[in-house]
């Protein structure tokens, strides 16, 4: 019973600890006087990295996801003479839900995986360390890049994800199934909300892209630097990402949603 | 003796329970090449790590021209650093820049030098170490041994006033060798700069060091110059030295009986 007690004390020291870690690592990267000589091309490097090549799989999923719903959609809403309805719920399901979670989820596998497996590999080869003996603080040079390059990359990844949907959406509701294009456009104008609908779930894409690439650099920073680490690491960077992005989820709708 | 640029005063470490050092003293004088020797797995890295501020001591000084820097605030620790520089065992290259781009990286953080200017540096550099010629190659092209060759040219690349040099001979073939060997001397005999060599290749240490520690047991066993670390009676250092598997320093790590382990008996 005792050794049950100091294992559950023990691990909550170390998550607090990690918490503590992750939350100074990020201050310290984010919260310094911006250089834009040396900044920004490193910004923009990793904003070809993190969103550009992000964008082949966003699209593809985003087009298959749309079609779905839509086909989806029109058996359930055809049975009760209500397909004209079809255009406002691929947009609200998308805009609202799908967007922005589907998109961070292949995000945290994609871009996420990939940030965590290159820093804890720079970590490993010494790189990082040779950064700080050089004086060049590789949270300022390593560490901040990625982690705004994530959080201005997911939500536009998120914006073309919702826009290509909608666009997978009018494929098959109106060029296979023959729901009327007219009314798919104005009945998804009339219904979806800017503020309630796509604001709310812009904010959410925010949320979600704050949360995954701050686990990821965190991960990749603070692993143990051999390849079981390195592994460990990414895998974490994405199973972690995925529950909180889902648990937030929840909560998110529950805030912006119910009265 | 000269002037010193490092002195280590009364430095204990540990890694978890395990003590690395205990309360060992050491100076390392300004312009003069000080070689730190002894057993692998002893800590000798350890001590470059923790002269450079990226490991800080369980109990005492480490004085860089008088600076304590364990207790160097973050951003003034950063500064002390341009004044320093190491070469990595790994050499730790930047794998996403080419061997021109690594050695020209400290000069374009850290100088306002133009670009033709900083480029005619890298080729001197790299003529330096027999390299120029593989400038354009990315690290994952170059053997072990170029790839040391290029990270030292990277860490003279600003002529640092210190440069801690970890496992500088290591897979280098004897001519590259040798111009490295030489290379670490004329730095310190034509511009002055402070060099500390952690090495296990003694004759090489022995033909440029003008100053040696022997570290084994948290301790320093052995200190002088070569010439009196060749002639010291203490059978610590003779074996080290001579590099004979049998003596006082075990060849083997702790471990229970041979035997005893074969015949699967209990400990």
């Amino acid at each position: 019973m005792l050794e049950k007690i100091q294992s559950l004390g023990h691990n909550t020291i170390y998550i607090i600890a990690g918490l503590g870690r992750a939350m100074m690592m990020l201050l310290s990267a984010i919260v310094q006087v911006p250089n834009p000589k040396k900044g920004w091309p490193l910004l923009m490097n990793q904003l070809f990295s993190v969103g550009v090549l992000s964008l082949l799989i966003i699209i593809v999923s985003g087009t298959f996801i749309g079609m779905v719903i839509a086909l989806q959609g029109y058996t359930i809403l055809v049975g009760y003479g209500a397909e004209a309805s079809l255009g406002p719920m691929v947009a609200l399901s998308i805009i609202r839900e799908l967007g922005p979670v589907v998109t961070a989820l292949l995000f945290a596998g994609r871009a996420g995986s990939a940030l965590t497996a290159e820093i804890g590999l720079m970590k490993a080869t010494e790189q990082l360390s040779s950064l700080e003996m050089m004086a060049v603080d590789p949270l300022r040079r390593v560490i901040a890049p990625r982690f705004w390059a994530g959080l201005i990359s997911m939500p536009l990844l998120s914006a073309i994800f919702a826009a290509v949907a909608i666009l997978g959406g009018h494929l098959v509701g109106v060029d296979w199934l023959g729901v009327d294009s007219g009314t798919y456009w104005s009945v998804m104008q009339a219904e979806v909300d800017w503020s309630n609908d796509v604001l709310n779930g812009v904010i959410k894409s925010v949320v979600f892209a704050f949360v995954i690439t701050w686990i990821a650099v965190y991960k990749g920073y603070d692993c143990v630097p051999t390849s079981e680490g390195i592994s460990r690491a990414t895998t974490a960077t994405v199973v972690q990402s995925s529950l909180i992005v889902l648990g937030l989820d929840f909560i998110l709708t529950a805030l912006m949603f119910t009265n | 003796m000269s002037e010193n640029l490092v002195e280590i005063k009364n430095l204990s470490f540990y890694r978890e329970e395990r003590c690395i050092y205990d309360d060992i003293s050491l100076n390392i004088p300004k312009g003069k090449v000080t070689a730190i020797m002894g057993p692998s797995g002893i800590g000798k890295t350890t001590l470059l790590r923790l002269i450079g501020g990226q490991l800080k001591p369980d109990s005492g000084q480490i004085l860089f021209a008088g600076q304590d820097i364990p207790s160097l605030s973050r951003s003034k620790l950063y500064t002390l650093r341009k004044k320093m520089s190491m070469l990595f065992q790994s050499g730790a290259l930047f794998t996403d820049m080419s061997v021109f781009e690594n050695v020209a990286f400290p000069m374009r953080e850290h100088s306002r030098l133009p670009e033709n200017l900083i480029e005619k540096m890298v080729m001197m550099k790299l003529e330096a170490v027999g390299l120029r010629g593989a400038m354009h190659l990315k690290p994952g092209e170059l053997s072990g041994g170029m790839a040391r060759r290029a990270a030292l040219a990277r860490a003279i690349a600003l002529d640092p006033e210190l440069i801690l040099y970890d496992e500088p001979f290591a897979g280098q073939d004897p001519i590259s060798m040798g111009v490295v060997v030489r290379l670490i001397r004329d730095l310190s005999d034509a511009l002055g700069l402070t060099s500390v060599v952690v090495s296990h290749d003694v004759p090489e240490v022995m033909s440029i060091a003008d100053y040696i520690y022997i570290v084994a047991e948290q301790k320093i066993i052995g200190q002088g110059t070569p010439e009196q670390i060749s002639e010291m009676k203490s059978e610590l250092v003779q074996q080290f030295i001579q590099g004979e598997a049998d003596g006082p320093v075990p060849f083997h790590y702790p471990a229970q009986s041979y035997k005893s382990q074969l015949l699967g008996e209990d400990p």
